[in-house]
């Protein structure tokens, strides 16, 4: 793309950078964005690692994640009877406790999104009314290696069939070798791409693959490219490459979110993707949320956590709260 | 769907406080001279909690008869003992004491805490850590005092008479003791008045370690014990950490004796942030240079030079983060800031706001609610402060910043070094070279680069000018407590 | 035959470079060991001290910031100018000090290898007295010393009054240190026949400040001056030098205590006037 070719009219971008919206003001913006000191960003995440939950603050705090978590299968090997197996979990996650609520979302393949819909049946719905979305990766996940045209049917399709919501990979390709402008127009046309015909949008979850863009300081430009283009959220990982969420990175996710919302007044949701495994290591991102953000984050449409084996983690938790022993792997269902 | 009962505010947390089950404090404490805890001939004090006022122990108060005592303990432990031991030997008693420090972390952070106000998660984490790591790297130094480069034959001095300060009461006692020790020399050392507490546990895990009787001596008392000691005849060292007015009273009282001398004082450090400089962790530095302690540090980055094109961005962005400070329990593991140490600290520190106010500057205070009782101090920043302005100049010791403007890298220069302090500096920027360049000039003992308050064993610290003189840590550390040594 | 009369050389101080007469107008007699005249040499006033703390100052940017390459060459130059000139040291030390000649050109010569030892210390007392620090955590953290900025000395009063003033100076300036030193108030001349080496050799103007005169009426002066970092006390052994040290406490300066005679070549003076200066920065790769 040529510096000054003019680059798709996301509102956006057109709101911060201008009309004259082209690769060469994108460029412009994103590198004269403040660098990151990785020394300092790790040290201020491990320090948000050391708060100590206790008493009602826990329990809020489990029953939270629960209610934050993408609960995901994406797998080659993924069939009709795993995606419902995974349902039924995110419907009742605790077969031995109906108080714990229900997930925010299930996370599966295009093809599957029919197979979602039709087994959460009348929970099939908006997340933050304790019902559940069903969230499709998409655009030639987990690579992008693909066409635009391949991308925007592979995401029209998943809407078509019912996907509430649309994670997109960008072309790290392309954003590594200085392309911004390419990246931003795919993000753009994915956007239409996730347009239903009653004119409403499917939600947009980009995700960043921070794991190859390697820096934190190509995580934040990538951020704000995101944001720009039109993304609803800024997601780490497809959870297919490592190092996938972190809490440094979700950390500087979350400052950007905040400083687009000091800019405009607008909320970008977050979500952390792949490697939370632990009830203490989402409520560490919880923390890092509220004293980042603020605690108003802390709800479905502003935060996710991308996870399978996290659930089952924080119900053991949940459990030894309610019962005040600990529990074991066999008291819970593995999907 | 289940009612989830949210808290008020889910960063209010619930009350995490360390457990005190660990500490086994005695109800008075006696001065700790030839290995024995013996009774001191001054009038007993008390030390209290400064975040409750509650009293925790009685402390033995040493006059000029126990100041004697303890010197004798240590030139006789000098001469029979210590002295004639092998180095690797006296390294190995370091180990151990390290080793001991790192078994009893939990039990030293809590009382350090208790008595000191700082937050349990400074104590634990940074003071505590730092004890043992100070005793592991002087002990290695013990028996390689030949290859310090430092001279042929490096000698002890003799006995160390040393004074720390109240704001790191345990890291100074390992500062200050650990190498001394290494270098061959022995100690008597007096805590802070206010701070005690930790230095006796300590003793007592110098018993556990079983170092010979003397070696280390630990007097307390207030000031006058500590000029007794200093002023003693038979002390062959002085090293001071406090104030620069009681160091330049030292550096008197001590000319002409002979006495090798080191001085850590005072400081009014410059944290300069740049227009390029990584704008969140420059924030967070900010945060951790001034209020880390309450901001009793010596080397606190207690005034703030912003590039002007970038000040309000700070300045806000600042305010933002500290409204998520926590103030309050020392031992509740999330409190951000503990209590101010002493009352008389805190009216010192509310007189110098006060100042700063009168004189023009704005003054803006963290919201947050102030416990009933104990010594308490809101993070506090000034803006529009001009370099003339008191604030700008004084120590204040204590949780308040003070934010002046610069236009370009030499006027920023210019305003760090205008101060006859020189402990340490702050630069923040992405531009190497200009962080080297700007590093070269500031005339300060220490210079963080894109960090802040950061210390270790092996690197020196210490300052310019009227900060002091002499080094502690490091292999120039150890030739604060050599014969012949320059450095 | 009625020989030629000698021009006599009249003896000045030396400051910021130049060479001004004592604002207070004052001489002193400087006599031969025998009792003969030599010369009037200026008898330098607290005003003189203060204006040659001020020419001092505004010298050591310039002088500290030279490349440590740089200070060795000039230190160097020194020593290659006064063997240049050795000849007329040694007259004037035979007839000022009542030296022999083989005592006199032994001092000159040896005052001549004290610039060359010091003018090789320049890059590298910085090697031997600095070193990384292997902290634990991402940072890179070095140590270097400094000089530590305006340095007041006291010149050796007794022995060889050249190479006592070299022996205190050389150490001082090599690290970027500029000085303020008052001369051997008995023998004076050869440290203002030094000033003029200074003045004709690469030294700018202000890195050394000779005064001569009373050091017992100049020195406290000196040592209770805000803007001195730092005290060497070396001849001042019979001056009261503890109340000196006193003074200089006042603003926290360094102090070195006396000796007796010339302080030989040592790499302890050179670091005992710097400061360590410490640097942390972050690293990583991301």
């Amino acid at each position: 793309m040529t510096p000054s070719a003019a680059l798709a009219p996301a509102e956006r971008a057109l709101g911060l950078i201008g009309p004259d919206l082209t690769e060469k003001s994108l460029r412009l913006h994103l590198e004269g964005l403040s660098g990151i000191d990785a020394v300092g960003l790790e040290e201020r995440a491990a320090a948000l690692g050391t708060r100590s939950i206790k008493t009602t603050s826990k329990a809020w705090a489990l029953d939270t994640i629960i209610r934050l978590v993408d609960l995901t299968t994406l797998e080659g090997a993924d069939t009709d009877g795993k995606v419902r197996s995974l349902v039924a979990k995110a419907m009742n996650p605790d077969a031995s406790d109906p108080t714990v609520p229900r997930v925010a979302a299930v996370c599966v393949y295009g093809d599957m999104v029919p197979t979602a819909v039709d087994a959460l049946g009348s929970a099939h719905g908006d997340p933050d009314e304790g019902n559940i979305s069903v969230a499709a990766v998409a655009t030639a996940f987990p690579s992008g290696r693909a066409s635009l045209a391949v991308k925007t049917l592979d995401t029209a399709e998943a809407v078509a069939a019912g996907a509430d919501e649309i994670d997109m990979v960008i072309d790290r390709g392309a954003f590594l070798s200085g392309n911004y402008g390419l990246v931003f127009d795919q993000i753009v046309a994915v956007k239409e791409a996730c347009r239903r015909e009653d004119g409403s949008y499917a939600h947009l979850k980009v995700i960043l693959e921070t794991g190859e863009l390697n820096t934190y300081d190509n995580v934040r430009r990538a951020s704000w490219l995101a944001i720009l283009a039109g993304g609803d959220f800024i997601k780490t990982s497809t959870g297919k490459v490592s190092p996938a969420a972190t809490l440094p990175v979700t950390l500087l996710m979350l400052e950007v979110v905040r400083d687009w919302h000091r800019l405009t007044g607008e909320r970008i949701g977050v979500k952390p993707a792949g490697g939370i495994r632990t009830s203490k290591d989402a409520i560490k991102y919880l923390v890092t949320v509220a004293e980042t953000v603020g605690e108003e984050w802390l709800q479905p449409h502003l935060f996710r956590f991308g996870a399978s084996s996290l659930l089952n983690d924080v119900l053991l938790q949940r459990q030894k709260l309610t019962t005040g022993r600990y529990s074991g792997p066999d008291y819970v269902t593995i999907d | 769907m289940t009612e989830i009962v949210k808290p008020h505010r889910f960063l209010d947390y619930a009350p995490a406080p360390e457990s005190t089950s660990i500490l086994h404090l005695k109800k008075s404490y006696g001065l700790f001279i030839d290995g024995e805890f013996v009774k001191g001939h001054g009038k007993p004090f008390l030390t209290v909690a400064p975040a409750t006022e509650e009293k925790i122990a009685e402390i033995a108060n040493a006059n000029s008869k126990d100041v004697d005592t303890a010197v004798a303990a240590a030139r006789r432990a000098y001469d029979r003992t210590w002295s004639k031991l092998s180095g690797a030997d006296r390294g190995k008693y370091l180990f151990r004491i390290a080793r001991l420090v790192q078994e009893r972390a939990r039990e030293l952070a809590v009382a350090e805490s208790i008595d000191n106000g700082k937050p349990i998660k400074e104590s634990r984490d940074v003071d505590v850590p730092l004890v043992a790591a100070w005793f592991f790297y002087y002990a290695g130094w013990a028996d390689k005092l030949d290859y310090a480069g430092l001279g042929p034959n490096p000698r002890a001095l003799g006995v160390a008479a040393q004074v720390i300060p109240w704001n790191f009461p345990l890291l100074m006692l390992a500062w200050k003791i650990a190498p001394a020790l290494a270098a061959g020399n022995t100690v008597v050392i007096k805590p802070a008045e206010t701070t005690p507490l930790s230095s006796l546990i300590l003793a007592e895990i110098f018993q556990q370690a079983e170092l010979p009787a003397g070696v280390v001596n630990i007097i307390t008392g207030a000031g006058d014990t500590g000029q007794a000691l200093v002023n003693h005849p038979d002390v062959n060292k002085v090293a001071f950490t406090g104030s620069t007015a009681v160091g330049r009273a030292i550096a008197k009282s001590v000319a002409g004796s002979g006495k090798k001398l080191t001085l850590e004082l005072g400081g009014k450090a410059a944290n300069i942030v740049f227009d390029d400089a990584p704008i969140d962790q420059a924030v967070e530095g900010i945060v951790n240079g001034i209020f880390f302690n309450q901001g009793h540090v010596c080397c606190a980055g207690s005034r703030l030079l912003v590039q002007e094109n970038v000040h309000d961005e700070v300045v806000d962005r600042l305010k933002l983060r500290l409204s998520t400070l926590r103030l309050g329990d020392p031992l509740d593991k999330n409190t951000d800031i503990g209590a101010i140490n002493s009352r008389e600290q805190l009216e010192r520190i509310r007189e110098l706001s006060d100042i700063g106010e009168r004189e023009g500057a704005e003054r803006w205070t963290a919201p947050c609610v102030i416990p009933d009782k104990g010594f308490w101090f809101a993070p506090t920043i000034f803006t529009n402060v001009s370099t003339s302005s008191t604030i700008a100049r004084e120590e204040i010791f204590g949780p308040v910043l003070s934010v002046l403007t610069f236009r370009t890298p030499a006027e920023a220069i210019a305003k760090a070094n205008n101060t006859p302090y020189g402990l340490s500096a702050g630069i923040w920027s992405e531009k190497g070279s200009r962080i080297l360049a700007v590093a070269d000039q500031l005339r300060a003992g220490v210079i963080w680069a894109n960090t802040f308050n950061r210390f270790d064993p092996a690197s020196p610290f210490g300052g310019y000018k009227e900060s002091g003189y002499g080094r502690e840590g490091g292999r120039h550390g150890l030739a604060a407590y050599l014969q012949g040594a320059s450095w | 035959m009625v020989g030629r009369l000698a021009v006599p050389k009249t003896y000045k101080l030396y400051i910021g470079g130049k060479f001004p007469r004592s604002e207070s107008g004052r001489t002193y007699e400087v006599l031969s060991k025998k009792g003969a005249f030599l010369a009037n040499a200026a008898l330098a006033s607290r005003k003189d001290a203060r204006d040659a703390v001020v020419a001092a100052r505004a010298a050591f940017g310039g002088w500290s910031s030279a490349t440590a390459y740089n200070r060795g060459q000039v230190l160097y130059r020194i020593a290659e100018l006064l063997e240049g000139r050795r000849d007329q040291f040694v007259d004037e030390l035979v007839s000022a000090e009542g030296l022999s000649r083989t005592a006199a050109v032994k001092q000159v010569d040896t005052a001549i290898d004290a610039w060359v030892w010091y003018a090789g210390w320049a890059d590298k007392y910085v090697q031997v007295a600095g070193n990384g620090n292997a902290v634990s955590g991402p940072y890179f953290n070095l140590s270097t010393p400094e000089p530590t900025g305006v340095v007041a000395i006291v010149a050796p009063q007794s022995g060889g009054s050249l190479l006592g003033l070299v022996s205190v100076v050389a150490p001082a300036i090599v690290s970027g240190n500029t000085v303020v030193v008052v001369a051997q108030q008995s023998a004076p001349l050869s440290a203002i026949s030094l000033s003029e080496v200074l003045a004709t050799s690469d030294v700018p103007g202000g890195v050394v400040n000779i005064l001569t005169g009373s050091p017992a009426e100049i020195a406290p002066w000196l040592a209770g001056h805000a803007d001195v970092n730092a005290l060497d006390l070396a001849g001042a052994g019979d001056l009261g030098w503890v109340d000196m040290q006193i003074t200089a406490a006042d603003t926290l300066k360094r102090v070195i205590a006396p000796e007796v005679g010339a302080p030989a070549p040592s790499l302890h003076r050179i670091v005992a006037l710097t400061e360590t200066k410490t640097v942390w920065h972050t690293k990583s790769l991301i």
